[in-house]
């Protein structure tokens, strides 16, 4: 693996049953860029991310083969390591799914896990990572009120915060725009930008504009199917093959 | 067509409120019956008082030791099944996800196990009892009841616990947790409610049975003061009273199925409000 290079994926094939739904992906994930996956829905993309944290592990039907290394170590096979490796990776899914707690206690829940014990510490911590999500404000006053009655795009803002404070070096996140207005949609984007100083981030999406806005570098997927990647520039610029061009053309169907 | 279907709709419906009213004035008749008949033989003396002498035959007394046989049974054999019982759903829920031909089993059996008759859970504690040496006691009834009413207690939660999103355990299970933090943290705390509903149901099941104490349990007619000797319940309380000729006797056994439902009603409201205080963490998806 390059130093370069945070994620390696070879030869990595799901299956769920009879039917194979990612085929031969070989794909290398570029440290502190934004790597957007991109694609029509159903072409695998989410099960792809899925595999780089092993929460394929809760789909009994998918059966995995392959390598994933991160840092070196292979995910897939990681036994119960698995459990430490995934804090090498925080979570942002389609819809924020906040832990059944309070607000305060959705950041100290993974901090605890990690092993911060001490309650000054904790609250430090606490208020430092829903600083950086830029939740503070809007929650300083309410910490112990379930995380139930936040809006939605507070709670993916809280889901972030969430994630970060486990000091992740990866971010995963599966289309997290795709719930929110479109205020809170651009603070993520912005968010992103900016966190790619420190994280290596994978972003799933099917929206066009938001993988131009952002992307580093482009894997372009269809059917199971890694079609194309390469550098944003490359991809959309010029586009190699004839289904990225009518993907990004917008004649696809 | 269009007339032929309003018809259909207005068949239909009028079935359905005939079926749910006549069904909610059956309960309300039962309901009626145990209070109209139960309330006259309600007295201070039958709540605090064990039989005396002569008790089943018109003298003076109450059923406290069934009232407090009856508690103690239930609340332990509730509490035992709950200790055993939920570790077992959160097992079939967390650890077993990739196993899903082994969890249709055990759904399968425990389904199958829950629709055993009482009466059977009392033969094979008994016959337990006889391969022990246990004589009829306390112990041996609680014992018999939390087997009878771990099915229920398991089905019941393990349904709960179904309804947890996947989305949650992910979310969980990337911020580093382990299969038994996102059990007992994460699981439990957004299924409380339904939890406590498993448990009440549970209980009113514990409380309200007959044959699985009758051989196992005993009766008596002194207060229950030891696991190891046998105590009185309120269903077999009822039981003996209602056998009596003696009218007042009768009347006596629907004052104690009034307490009976008296219990189960104190519980479930105390129960509800528990699980409101704890409603409010939940997630709603």
């Amino acid at each position: 693996m390059k130093p370069t290079h945070k994620i390696h994926i070879e030869n990595l094939n799901v299956y769920a049953g009879k039917q194979q739904i990612l085929k031969d992906i070989n794909i290398e994930i570029p440290k502190n860029k934004i790597t957007v996956i991109l694609g029509p829905s159903g072409c695998g993309k989410t099960t792809l991310l899925k595999c780089m944290n092993r929460l394929t592990d809760l789909y009994p039907e998918l059966k995995v083969t392959g390598k994933v290394l991160i840092n070196d170590k292979n995910v897939l096979d990681a036994g119960e390591d698995i459990v430490k490796l995934r804090q090498y990776m925080g979570l942002l899914s389609q819809r924020p799914y906040p832990l059944p707690m309070n607000i305060y206690n959705n950041i100290a829940f993974g901090l605890k896990l990690k092993g911060v014990k001490r309650r000054r510490e904790l609250h430090k911590q606490v208020v430092h990572y829903l600083q950086q999500a830029n939740l503070w404000d809007e929650v300083k006053n309410r910490l112990r009120e379930p995380a139930s009655r936040l809006s939605i795009g507070q709670q993916q803002r809280l889901c972030l915060a969430r994630g970060l404070a486990v000091n992740p070096e990866i971010i995963l996140a599966d289309e997290p725009t795709s719930a929110l207005d479109p205020i809170s949609s651009q603070y993520i984007e912005e968010k992103f930008v900016e966190l790619k100083n420190d994280y290596t981030i994978v972003l799933v999406t099917h929206i066009l504009r938001q993988a131009r806005r952002i992307a580093d570098y482009v894997v372009f997927m269809y059917l199971g199917e890694v079609i194309e990647q390469g550098t944003v520039e490359e991809v959309f610029g010029n586009p190699k093959m004839e289904k990225t061009k009518q993907y990004l053309g917008g004649t696809f169907n | 067509m269009k007339l032929s279907g309003k018809i259909e709709e207005k068949v239909f419906k009028v079935l359905m409120v005939i079926a749910t009213y006549s069904i909610l004035a059956i309960l309300a008749l039962i309901i009626y019956t145990i209070f109209a008949k139960g309330i006259k033989a309600l007295s201070w003396e039958i709540l605090t008082q064990v039989p005396k002498g002569g008790y089943y035959y018109g003298k003076g007394g109450g059923i406290l030791n069934a009232i407090l046989g009856s508690l103690s049974l239930a609340f332990g054999a509730t509490f035992l099944a709950f200790i055993v019982g939920l570790p077992v759903a959160l097992y079939i829920n967390v650890f077993l996800i990739r196993w899903k031909k082994l969890i249709i089993f055990i759904r399968f059996i425990l389904d199958l196990v829950w629709g055993i008759p009482s009466i059977v859970y009392g033969a094979f504690g008994f016959s337990m009892m006889i391969l022990l040496g246990l004589q009829t006691s306390l112990l041996a009834g609680m014992l018999t009841v939390t087997l009878f009413i771990l099915p229920i207690m398991i089905r019941s939660m393990d349904e709960i616990l179904r309804t947890v999103p996947i989305g949650l355990s992910e979310a969980a299970y990337s911020l580093g947790s382990n299969k038994s933090e996102l059990a007992f943290k994460i699981f439990t705390r957004q299924t409380v409610s339904g939890i406590i509903t498993a448990i009440l149901l549970s209980f009113g099941r514990a409380i309200g049975d007959a044959a699985s104490v009758l051989f196992t349990a005993g009766y008596t007619d002194n207060l229950p003061n030891s696991l190891m000797e046998p105590v009185a319940t309120l269903p077999l309380s009822i039981f003996f009273q209602l056998s009596s000729p003696v009218p007042a006797v009768q009347d006596r056994a629907y004052a104690s199925a009034l307490v009976l439902t008296l219990i189960i009603l104190i519980v479930s409201l105390f129960s509800r409000g528990l699980g409101k205080r704890y409603h409010k963490t939940k997630i709603n998806f």
